[in-house]
């Protein structure tokens, strides 16, 4: 299978093409509770994760909540 | 005072206090210090997740948003669209719509950008935020954002984590008085006193981080400003006595001996 390379949360990921943005998530060991996802600067439905296909040069932004003022 | 609720965009609160959850030695200690507190509300900021270690423990984990209303930031935002785009965000994490605006314009002072503000502001109440708003003690900027759609107004006592206190009284009772908004004092308080103060001027609530997490004892200081905004809100209710130059006698004239 061909290796594609992305960048998550600014930090460049090397994986299978097509493979499933749920996947990188398992992976990554994300609470997609507790997270927002954005891929290419657009927020996605986290439900859906399944059906988005990962390509090459994708920007993955995963956020979540933190101690702030 | 039981039925003296804070209420902002129709929801009630009990506790005039509202803290942030910034600068904690641990989220063990932040959620200890927010008990202390008695906050129902407490700011939170948007970043990242930390791929490289995944079993760092999470905020919501130590503060149960449900028992908590997490009223999500824009920190470290300096212009309206970085804002919106925390923001909503924030929203996609769990339906958050009470959300505290807070555009800087500068790196050293921390002022807040008030023509970005308000552009924000616009914004987010046509997409249904309810918006709470960090913003300088400038009344006229004040009146603008609450026909802007702002839910709250929360202007600086003094520069963010600076611990001056209430710099420009007058304004904030300028304010004060021309908004039907709750008016909350958002940064720089440093001691409790500076609390009972702000709420003594007709204030609906203060929003306080660094004085009570940056204290040698934060839970005893998160229990000083509990009790400094109750004090405050009291004294406010009661209607203090006016000023006078010259001295009146507290025992009665007559009858001296």
């Amino acid at each position: 299978m061909k290796k594609i390379k992305i960048k998550v949360n600014g930090k460049f990921k090397t994986v299978l093409n097509n493979s499933k943005l749920s996947d990188l998530l398992k992976n990554l060991n994300i609470p997609i509770k507790k997270v927002a996802i954005e891929l290419n600067q657009e927020i996605i439905d986290k439900k859906k994760s399944n059906n988005i296909k990962l390509k090459k040069n994708d920007k993955i932004e995963i956020v979540h909540f933190i101690g702030g003022g | 005072m039981k039925n003296d609720k804070l209420i902002i965009a129709k929801k009630k609160f009990d506790s005039r206090l509202i803290v942030g959850t910034g600068k904690y030695k641990s989220m063990a200690e932040c959620a200890k210090a927010i008990k202390f507190s008695g906050a129902e509300i407490v700011t939170v900021a948007v970043r990242r997740v930390n791929i490289l270690n995944k079993n760092k423990p999470l905020l919501m984990d130590f503060i149960d948003p449900k028992k908590i209303t997490y009223l999500p930031n824009t920190a470290g935002c300096f212009n309206s669209k970085d804002a919106l785009r925390t923001l909503r965000l924030a929203r996609e994490i769990g339906g958050w719509k009470l959300v505290k605006l807070e555009v800087l314009g500068d790196k050293t002072n921390l002022f807040p950008d008030m023509i970005e503000t308000l552009k924000t502001t616009e914004f987010l109440a046509k997409e249904g935020f309810r918006v709470m708003v960090y913003c300088n003690d400038d009344p006229l900027m004040a009146k603008r954002l609450e026909n802007s759609g702002a839910d709250a107004i929360m202007p600086l006592a003094a520069p963010i984590g600076s611990g001056l206190g209430i710099l420009n009284k007058i304004n904030i009772q300028i304010i004060r008085k021309q908004t039907k908004l709750p008016v909350i004092i958002d940064a720089g308080l440093g001691q409790a006193s500076d609390a009972t103060i702000a709420m003594e001027l007709g204030c609906d609530g203060v929003l306080v981080n660094t004085a009570i997490a940056k204290a040698k004892k934060p839970f005893e200081m998160a229990l000083a400003f509990k009790n400094a905004v109750i004090a405050g809100r009291q004294s406010y209710c009661s209607g203090r006595i006016s000023k006078t130059l010259m001295g009146n006698p507290s025992s009665p004239t007559e009858g001296i001996i």
